[in-house]
C-alpha cells in the first residue's frame, strides 16, 4: 500500500493507483472530461490537474500514479485558476445552445461549467461552424460540440474494433472524423452507438425521430402499433427518475398508451419465435452438415460488422431476421388479419435499445409484408423524453395489459436483452426438442455475465454441442478470426454488438460505466425468474401462430416473412 | 576570458565524414572499446560523475537517466537519438551529423552497452534528407567495420511536425502513429518505444560521450559551470554580425556570445533583445546579458538553453510583431491533443494578432498572462508549457512596446 495525503487527509491505496483513484477513496472528487471508467487513461483534457508538492508542473490526477509520502492539493488557487481557464477555453468554441441540446442536463461539460461558475468567458465565442453529419439513419454527429476528449474513438476502436473514428488535422483545427474524413455512413461504422455513451457532451447522438411519431399519432388514418424490445423495461425507469428495473411492465404499458400508441405489443413474442426458427435452423445445420458454427443474427450492429469485416462468413449467420424485423413482417400480415385491419393503415413503431435498429428497419429488403415492415424505430432515450414531455407520474399510473396477439412472451424472451440470453433461451428449447425430456433446471448460468467471451457445452442425446458467446465487437472479432482460420471448436455462437448485450445498446439511457450494464443484466434475470413460462416453445401464442399461420418452423411462410439474406458491404478503407 | 572549445565538433573540418577510417584515425571508437571494458554500472557511474546533462532542452542528468533504463527489467531495450531538429534557427545537430556522424553512432553504442540495448533508432528531421543519406552511409560503414558489435542502428524520419521533437511524440511517430506526446509518468526509461525501456537523448548529448570516456568524467565535469558542465553549441541568427555557430564552455555569458563570438550588432545599432533556445525560448533584455549559458543560470532568469539557437533583435525591431508571429507558429504546431495547448495556443495567437493590429486593450495583457500561468503548468507536454514564454517574457521586459500598440 502507498500512503499519501490529499488536501491534508491521509490515504492508503494500492500501488499503481492514480491520484484520481486515491482522491475518490476519501470522497474528494476531481473534475474530469476525458476520463472514462472503462477506458484507458488519456489525460488530454487536463481539468483534473492537481498540485503535487515538489513539482513545478501541475499533475493530471487521472494519469499520475501515487508515490509514498506524496502531498497532493486539489483546490489551491493555482489549481482552481487552471481548471477554470481550461474550461473557459473549451467552452470558448462550444455552442452555447444548451437549452436546445439533446444532452441538456445530461452533459459533463455543462456540469463542470456550472460547478466552476463559468459566467463571463473572457475568450470570444468562436463556434467552428461545421455541418451536421446526418448521413446515417441512426446516428448524428455535431462536430461543433466535440471537445476532442477522444472517448468515442476509444469506444469505437478498443471496445468495438471498428476503427471508424480518428483524429484529423492539428491543433485547434483537429477534429474527430470518420475514416478518411468521409461521412459516417461511408466509413466502416456499424452504427452500434457505443460512441454516444462515451461522449461526455452532445457531439454524437441518436437520430431523434419524435416528430415523426407525433405526426403518426396525429394522423387519424393511422393505427399506431408498438413493439417493445426485451431490454427496454428495466432501463426506461432510469429515464423517468426510477431505479434500474423498478418500473413495472404493466405501468410501462399504460404509459405507452398514454403517449398515443393504439396497440402495445411485445418484441418478446418474436424473440420466442426466433428461438423456434433459429433453434430448428441450428438442428438442421447440425443434422444436414450445414455451415457451422452458426452465428445469431439478432443484433443489427453485429450484422453490419459481419457484413463489413467478415463478408466471407455470411453463410455462418443464421438466416433468421432479428425479432424486430420478424415482428414487423408479422404485424402487417398475421396481426392485421387477426385484428381485421387494413395493413396499409398500420404504422409500426418499435422501441429499441439500439441505434443500429433504425438502420435495420430502413434496409430495403425489410418489406416482406408488402410494406416497409417497421415504419419507425425509437430508442429507449427517445421514449424517455416522450414520457417526460407527457408529464406522467409513473408511481401513480394504473397498470394495464399488453394487447392481444403478439403480446405474450416467456422468460426466455426476456433474457434476450442480456449477453448470453439468446444462447440460454435457445438451449432451453433445443434441449427439450432434441432430448424430448423436460429440462430440470432452465438456468444455464455459465453463459451469463459480463465476461467478454463465454463458452459452454451441452449434451444433446449423446451429441456434445459447443457454444460460445461474445459481446462487444472486439470480443466478437476474436471468435470470428478463429472461425476464419478454421480453428473454431464451436457449433453455435451468440454475438451481441454492444457490451453487456442489448442492456448496453447504443439507444439505452446514457451509460458511462459497465457497472450500470451489469446492474441492468441483474434486473433481467430477476424478471425471467418471475415469469410463469420460461421456455420459448411453451409460449401459447407462439403455438397458435404455428397452428394457424406459419404451420412449421423453417416452413414456406417462415422463409417468406421471417428469414433474410446478407450482403457484403464492400466498404473502403477498412 | 571564454574561448571556443570544441568537444562535439572536435572533428569538424578535420575528417571526411563519409570515411569511417578518418574517424578511427582520430581515435574514434576507442571510447566505445573502453566503455565495453567496464562494467555497465561503472560506465553509468562514470557518465553520472561527468554530470553530462541532456542537450535537448530538459537538461536531465544523462547517467541518471541511463541508470533508470539499466535498472528496468526487460529483455528488449532501445536507444533512440532525437535528431528531429525542428527549432527555427537551430542547426547544431545537423553540424554534428554532417561532419562527424560516427561520433553520434559511437555515443549511441556506448549508451546501448550501458543499458543493454541491441537496437537503436535515429529519428531524423524529415527536412534533412541529405543528413539521412549521410547517416545511412555512416551506419553502413560502421556495420561493415564491425565496430558497433551486436548493436543495430536504423534511421527513421519525421513528416515535419514540430511536436515530434518531444520525446514521447517522437516515440509515437517511430511506432507509426500520429506524432502526439504521451502523458508522463511513465517516462521512456521505464516504458518507451513499444512499451520497452528506452533512452532518448539528443544528438549533441550522444556526441559528448566519446570525449567523456576518452578524457574521463572529471575532465568533463571541470569544464564550464559545475552544475551544467561541458560545452554547448550555439547557432547565431538575426541581427548579429557573425551569423554562424560556436561551441563554447557553459560559463560563457550571453554577452560574450553576442559581442565576442557574434561580433555584436550590425550597422552600429543597439541591442534590443535575444531569444535563446529556439522559438519557445524567453526573450532576454540587456540587463540579463551577463548570465552564463548554463541550464540552471538560465532557469534562474526565467529562460532556457533549449536547442542553443541565439536569435538577436536590434533596437529597430518590432518585438510585438515578432512575438505575434511566434504565437502563430505555436497555433500551427500544437498537435491538438490536450485542451489547454490546443485552445490556448490559438487564443494567444488571436489576441496577439489583435494587439499587433492595433485593436488590443490592456485587459488582453492580463488575459495573456493568465494563459501563460495556466498553460505553463497544465499542458500535457513541453510544447504547450513553453509556448506562452515568448509572449510572456516580452510583456515582462518590453511592456512599453505593447502599450505603444494598445494606447
Amino acid at each position: 500500500m502507498i500512503n499519501l495525503t490529499i488536501d491534508g487527509i491521509n490515504v492508503s491505496v494500492p500501488e499503481g493507483s492514480t491520484i484520481l483513484q486515491a482522491a475518490r477513496e476519501v470522497g474528494i472528487y476531481l473534475p474530469t472530461l476525458c476520463w472514462h471508467p472503462d477506458q484507458a487513461v488519456k489525460a488530454n483534457c487536463r481539468v483534473c490537474v492537481c498540485k503535487v508538492e515538489g513539482n513545478r508542473l501541475l499533475q493530471a490526477g487521472c494519469s499520475t500514479p501515487v508515490t509514498e509520502g506524496m502531498v497532493v492539493k486539489t483546490k489551491t488557487p493555482q489549481v482552481i485558476e487552471a481548471r477554470r481557464t481550461i474550461l473557459e477555453l473549451i467552452l470558448s468554441n462550444h455552442p452555447q445552445d444548451c437549452l436546445n441540446c439533446i444532452r441538456n442536463q445530461n452533459c459533463e461539460l455543462q456540469d463542470l461549467a456550472n460547478e466552476y461558475m463559468i459566467r463571463d468567458n473572457p475568450f470570444e465565442l468562436k463556434v467552428r461552424g461545421y455541418d451536421l453529419d446526418r448521413s446515417t439513419p441512426s446516428i448524428v454527429r455535431d462536430q461543433d460540440k466535440c471537445i476532442l476528449c477522444r472517448r468515442c474513438i476509444d469506444a469505437c476502436s478498443v471496445t468495438q474494433s471498428v476503427f471508424a473514428l480518428g483524429v484529423e488535422g492539428r491543433g485547434v483545427d483537429s477534429m474527430v472524423v470518420p475514416t478518411m474524413g468521409l461521412p459516417l455512413m461511408e466509413s466502416p461504422c456499424v452504427l452500434c452507438g457505443q460512441c454516444i455513451h462515451a461522449c461526455p457532451v452532445g457531439a454524437i447522438y441518436e437520430n431523434e425521430q419524435i416528430d415523426e411519431f407525433l405526426a403518426a399519432v396525429a394522423d387519424p388514418d393511422k393505427i399506431v402499433v408498438t413493439q417493445i424490445a426485451p431490454a427496454i423495461r428495466l432501463a426506461i425507469g432510469e429515464e423517468v427518475g426510477m431505479n434500474t428495473g423498478e418500473l413495472p411492465m404493466e405501468v410501462f404499458v399504460t404509459g405507452l398508451r398514454q403517449v398515443g400508441f393504439d396497440h402495445v405489443l411485445h418484441t418478446n413474442f418474436t424473440a420466442d419465435l426466433t428461438i423456434l426458427e433459429e433453434g430448428n435452423e441450428l438442428l438442421t445445420r447440425l443434422k444436414e452438415g450445414g455451415t457451422l458454427p452458426m452465428f445469431t443474427s439478432c443484433s443489427p450492429g453485429w450484422i453490419n460488422f459481419c457484413e463489413t469485416f467478415y463478408p466471407d462468413l455470411l453463410d455462418n449467420l443464421s438466416t433468421c431476421k432479428s425479432p424486430q424485423q420478424m415482428f414487423g413482417a408479422l404485424v402487417k400480415t398475421y396481426w392485421a388479419e387477426k385484428m381485421g385491419v387494413d395493413p396499409a393503415k398500420i404504422y409500426s413503431v418499435s422501441i429499441m435499445p439500439c441505434t443500429a435498429k433504425k438502420y435495420e428497419a430502413s434496409r430495403p429488403e425489410m418489406n416482406s409484408s408488402g410494406y416497409q415492415d417497421v415504419d419507425l424505430v425509437l430508442t429507449t432515450r427517445e421514449i424517455g423524453r416522450l414520457f417526460r414531455m407527457s408529464g406522467m407520474d409513473f408511481n401513480q399510473l394504473p397498470p394495464s395489459d399488453f394487447d392481444s396477439w403478439m403480446g405474450k412472451y416467456t422468460g426466455a424472451a426476456v433474457i434476450f436483452g442480456a449477453t448470453g440470453g439468446v444462447m440460454e433461451a435457445a438451449l432451453r428449447t433445443v434441449y427439450e426438442v432434441v432430448t424430448e425430456q423436460e429440462l430440470k433446471d432452465v438456468n444455464f448460468t455459465g453463459v451469463r455475465g459480463m465476461e467478454g467471451i463465454k463458452e459452454a457445452a451441452v449434451d444433446l442425446n449423446g451429441t456434445e454441442v459447443k457454444v460460445a458467446i461474445a459481446h462487444g465487437l472486439s470480443n466478437a472479432r476474436k471468435l470470428m478470426d478463429q472461425v476464419r482460420d478454421g480453428a473454431s471448436p464451436y457449433h453455435f455462437i451468440e454475438i451481441m454488438a454492444c457490451p453487456g448485450g442489448c442492456v448496453g445498446g447504443g439507444g439505452q439511457p446514457i451509460t458511462k460505466a459497465n457497472k450500470k450494464r451489469a446492474e441492468r443484466i441483474e434486473a433481467i434475470y430477476v424478471e425471467d425468474e418471475g415469469m410463469p413460462i420460461r421456455k420459448s416453445h411453451e409460449n401459447p401464442e407462439v403455438k397458435i401462430i404455428y397452428d394457424e399461420f406459419l404451420h412449421e418452423p423453417l416452413g414456406h411462410k417462415s422463409h417468406e416473412l421471417l428469414h433474410t439474406h446478407y450482403h457484403a458491404k464492400n466498404k473502403k478503407y477498412l | 576570458m571564454a574561448e571556443e572549445m570544441r568537444i562535439v565538433l572536435r572533428n569538424y573540418g578535420k575528417i571526411d565524414p563519409l570515411k569511417i577510417e578518418d574517424y578511427i584515425a582520430q581515435g574514434g571508437y576507442k571510447a566505445l572499446e573502453k566503455a565495453r571494458s567496464m562494467s555497465q554500472q561503472d560506465l553509468i557511474a562514470e557518465v553520472k560523475i561527468s554530470n553530462l546533462r541532456g542537450r535537448g532542452g530538459a537538461g536531465f542528468n544523462c547517467g541518471q537517466k541511463w541508470s533508470f533504463a539499466y535498472g528496468a527489467k526487460s529483455d528488449v531495450k532501445y536507444v533512440v537519438c532525437n535528431a528531429d531538429e525542428g527549432e527555427p534557427g537551430t542547426y547544431k545537430d545537423r553540424l554534428i551529423m554532417e561532419n562527424d556522424p560516427q561520433a553520434l553512432l559511437e555515443g549511441m553504442s556506448i549508451c546501448a552497452y550501458a543499458i543493454g540495448a541491441k537496437q537503436g533508432y535515429i529519428y531524423c528531421r524529415g527536412e534533412y534528407p541529405q543528413v539521412i543519406d549521410i547517416l545511412d552511409k555512416a551506419i553502413e560503414q560502421a556495420t561493415a567495420k564491425g565496430v558497433l558489435g551486436d548493436f543495430n542502428i536504423e534511421v527513421r524520419s519525421g513528416a515535419g511536425a514540430y511536436v515530434c521533437g518531444e520525446e514521447t511524440a517522437l516515440i509515437e511517430s517511430i511506432e507509426g502513429s500520429r506524432g502526439e506526446p504521451r502523458f508522463k509518468p511513465p517516462y521512456p526509461p521505464s516504458q518507451g518505444l513499444w512499451g520497452k525501456p528506452t533512452i532518448v537523448n539528443n544528438v549533441e548529448t550522444f556526441a559528448n560521450l566519446p570525449a567523456i570516456l576518452e578524457n574521463g568524467a572529471d575532465w568533463y565535469a571541470s569544464i564550464g559551470v559545475a552544475s551544467y558542465p561541458g560545452t554547448k553549441v550555439f547557432t547565431l541568427t538575426g541581427d548579429i554580425n557573425n551569423r554562424t555557430f560556436f561551441e563554447v564552455p557553459t560559463n560563457t555569458t550571453i554577452r560574450e556570445l553576442i559581442y565576442k563570438f557574434g561580433g555584436g550588432i550590425p550597422a552600429g545599432k543597439k541591442f534590443k533583445a535575444v531569444q535563446i533556445g529556439g522559438t519557445s525560448g524567453a526573450f532576454i533584455p540587456e540587463s540579463q546579458l551577463d548570465t552564463p549559458v548554463a541550464f540552471d543560470n538560465m532557469s534562474a532568469i526565467g529562460a532556457t538553453l533549449g536547442s542553443g539557437a541565439v536569435f538577436v533583435l536590434d533596437e529597430t525591431r518590432d518585438i510585438v510583431d515578432v512575438a505575434a508571429r511566434i504565437a502563430g507558429f505555436f497555433e500551427h504546431e500544437s498537435c491538438g491533443k490536450c485542451a489547454p495547448c490546443r485552445e490556448g495556443t490559438a487564443r494567444i495567437a488571436e489576441i496577439m494578432e489583435n494587439i499587433n493590429d492595433g485593436f488590443g486593450d490592456l485587459s488582453d495583457l492580463a488575459l495573456l498572462k493568465k494563459l501563460g500561468r495556466v498553460m505553463s503548468v497544465s499542458c500535457l507536454c513541453g510544447l504547450g508549457q513553453a509556448a506562452p514564454a515568448p509572449v510572456i517574457t516580452t510583456i515582462e521586459h518590453f511592456l512599453a512596446d505593447y502599450q505603444a500598440k494598445i494606447l
